[in-house]
């Protein structure tokens, strides 16, 4: 028994030391302020109008440009703000108390965008793309999803040949993010050489490259999805992005950052959410008073609030352990999960709050319903997520 | 050339705002930002600067050291600030505030000051042209546009039915509307870059300014409530009865 004993107290990992309480920065809460204000005069009023119209706002996502948020965290060097992940975290969440098509324009830009090139580019690469990508005069898009490869991303079927000068790339791409706006400029897409995976950058408008027809969306009416068709794209030697054959595991590592501001993008729009409810039961009246005086309503909204407590500490977690240059697969994961399927819930109860109001367009909650569920599929589905964990926790799924 | 662009900083407008039942004066504990109006004057400042190879100096007056709405400014684009706080500035009224910000603005060395037409919270409109009168300077009011030819500074002051050209020779104290401009957003490199801008603090010792404060606010009474409107029904003769309606209340 005695050994026993030891034996579990021997195992006992140590208690990693981490900060309980999130502090902000002065530059982190003025970056946030400042997203804030432009979400008020900027985003808010439109953001129902760019929905009924599927329309991208080019010029609000120009104005982002100007203030710098596709640059936060690159280096100087590449015109970018040399700052920290945490700050991007919290622009993408303020963005998203707003609109989450605008939201998730800034966050793939970034993370899916400028990201490989800047973490798996050469010199020349970078010098060419970041530039102008942090300053928002160009948007970049990541083509990994095909229409037969997606969890399965190891499945990719699109090809590159070598020729005399470069690769020969074919195949097709689905659901791709920012890929067919005026200002997208490069498109990162995956494809099969050899024995391996590897990524290349083709520049917007490359001959052999089509982008189909803009996808009508549940929600995300204001993001910009295509599929992309590539027929025999001819690029040159320099669009090997990082080193041949690498190409599956540089995609996962770019998942695992992308993963941490689509859960800050889920927790702002919880917050909208809750926003929404909150005002709506005050105002609302049934049975000689607000609706927000019967429990099973002011209950719904505070099951929110909690839900987004422990989303802002999951997801600020996980940008700090990045930060901190610390392993963050596992916590990216865990926030990514809880904050998307907290937003869709969040989103749910809205619509319920609102009651017949909620499920008539003009109601922002009714955006937000169809908005939140892509949540819980981009970027690795909820189904993935828990398979992440469950294998940080030594479990063989 | 210097030009001093005025700051006032006020409490979040988006807060519950309360006066102090004693002094009448507004409670400024809580949150502080830049009032609105001034992020135009601000905006003006530097798109001149950024024309004539000017500097921007921010100038505030402002409980507590209070200096988030002047960091705002600074992300913006001012190269440096000076915050005047004393304790004993609690309660100045309009006079107090335009001695300091006038001997302040001595301070700095510019030579035109851009402030707001009025502020959002005090709203007594008087501070720009008792700076001016301070300073002995002209004061261009109301500008809707603003430029400067070499020593000559020249405004379009607005009017009811238009705008006036007006122009006086540099030192100049000129107020700009709201709306005259559009306020750029601060850009993240200008908020990292805000934190490392010189900020000078000062108290009136430092500048030589007695604590006299002449007028008293002896009450605040609530607006009147708001009459409801009227409805007009358009049974085809809608129109006219609105041009009527505005041509007697003498809008048009
Ligand atoms: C609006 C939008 C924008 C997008 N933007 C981009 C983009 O910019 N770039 C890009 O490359 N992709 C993008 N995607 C694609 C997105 O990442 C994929 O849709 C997502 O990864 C899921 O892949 P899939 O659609 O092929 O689903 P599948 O992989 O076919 O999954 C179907 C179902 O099976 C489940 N499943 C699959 N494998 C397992 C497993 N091993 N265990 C348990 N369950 C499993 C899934 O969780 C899901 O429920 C976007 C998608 C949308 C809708
Ligand atoms: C309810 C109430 C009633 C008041 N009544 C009176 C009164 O009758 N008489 C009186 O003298 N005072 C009065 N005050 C006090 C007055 O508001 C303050 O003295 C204030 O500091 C200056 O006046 P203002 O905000 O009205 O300035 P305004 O003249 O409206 O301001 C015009 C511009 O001057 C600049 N400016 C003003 N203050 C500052 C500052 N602190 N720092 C930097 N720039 C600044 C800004 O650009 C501003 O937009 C009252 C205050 C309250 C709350």
């Amino acid at each position: 028994m005695l050994v026993v004993m030891s034996c579990i107290f021997a195992r006992q990992p140590r208690r990693e030391r981490f900060k309980v309480h999130q502090e902000f920065s002065e530059v982190q809460l003025q970056l946030a302020a400042t997203v804030a204000d432009f979400v008020s005069s900027e985003v808010l009023p439109n953001a129902g109008a760019w929905d009924e119209e599927h329309r991208f706002p080019i010029e609000q996502v120009r104005m982002m440009g100007e203030m710098g948020l596709f640059g936060i965290v690159f280096p100087e060097e590449y015109g970018g703000g040399a700052g920290d992940f945490t700050s991007f975290c919290l622009a993408v969440e303020e963005l998203a108390k707003g609109d989450a098509s605008i939201a998730i324009t800034l966050s793939a830009g970034v993370g899916l965008g400028a990201n490989p090139i800047y973490q798996f580019g050469g010199e020349e690469q970078r010098q060419r793309w970041l530039p102008q990508l942090c300053t928002g005069s160009a948007l970049a898009a990541f083509g990994l999803t095909e229409p037969d490869a997606g969890s399965d991303a190891g499945a990719t079927q699109s090809r590159a040949e070598r020729t005399g000068s470069g690769w020969r790339i074919s195949g097709s791409k689905a659901y791709i993010t920012n890929s067919g706006t005026e200002m997208t400029k490069v498109i990162t897409v995956t494809a099969r050489t050899g024995q391996g995976i590897s990524a290349f950058v083709i520049p917007a408008g490359a001959p052999g490259l089509t982008v189909e027809p803009a996808y009508r969306k549940l929600g995300w009416h204001a993001s910009d999805t295509h599929g992309l068709t590539l027929d025999g794209v001819e690029v040159g030697e320099e669009s090997l992005l990082g080193e041949e054959g690498r190409g599956f595991r540089q995609f996962l590592a770019i998942l695992d950052d992308g993963r941490i501001s689509v859960a800050a993008l889920a927790l702002g729009q919880a917050e909208a959410c809750l926003r929404e409810s909150l005002a709506y039961a005050k105002t609302r009246n049934a049975f000689g008073g607000p609706i927000g005086r019967f429990q099973a309503i002011a209950f719904k909204i505070a099951d929110m609030e909690t839900a987004i407590e422990a989303a802002r500490a999951l997801v600020y977690r996980a940008a700090g352990l990045k930060d901190h240059g610390a392993p963050f697969k596992k916590e990216a994961a865990v926030a990514k999960l809880f904050a998307t399927e907290a937003a869709v819930a969040a989103a749910r109860e809205a619509v319920q709050i609102f009651g017949g109001a909620g499920f008539i367009e003009e109601s922002p909650v009714a955006r937000y319903f169809r908005d939140s569920k892509i949540l819980e599929i981009g970027e690795g589905t909820s189904e993935i997520q828990r398979m992440v964990i469950a294998r940080s926790l030594g479990l063989p799924v | 050339m210097k030009i001093a662009a005025f700051v006032k900083q006020i409490p979040d407008q988006a807060a519950p705002q309360a006066l102090d039942p004693d002094s009448f004066r507004l409670v400024r504990s809580g949150k502080m930002i830049i009032d609105d109006s001034d992020s135009y004057g601000v905006e003006v400042s530097l798109q001149l600067a950024e024309k004539l190879g000017a500097e921007v100096v921010v100038v505030s007056m402002a409980p507590g050291q209070e200096t988030s709405g002047v960091r705002t400014a600074l992300a913006m684009g001012a190269a440096s600030a000076i915050v005047v706080s004393d304790d004993q500035l609690a309660g100045a009224d309009a006079l107090l505030t335009a001695r300091v910000l006038a001997q302040a603005v001595s301070r700095t060395g510019a030579d035109l000051v851009v402030a707001a037409t009025e502020s959002t919270d005090g709203y007594t409109g008087t501070v720009p042209a008792q700076v001016a009168a301070l300073l002995g300077w002209p004061a261009l009011t109301f500008a809707k546009e603003l430029e400067v030819d070499g020593s000559t500074v020249r405004i379009k002051r607005q009017t009811e039915d238009g705008f006036d050209e007006v122009e006086a020779e540099l030192p100049a104290v000129v107020s700009v509307t709201a709306g005259s401009v559009v306020p750029r957003y601060p850009s993240f490199k200008g908020i990292m870059g805000a934190k490392s801008k010189p900020v000078e603090l000062l108290s009136l010792a430092d500048l030589g300014v007695a604590a006299e404060v002449g007028e008293r606010v002896l009450g605040v009474r609530d607006a009147e409530a708001r009459a409801a409107g009227e409805v007009f029904e358009d049974d085809g003769t809608a129109e006219e009865r609105i041009v009527a309606f505005l041509d007697e209340i003498k809008v048009l």
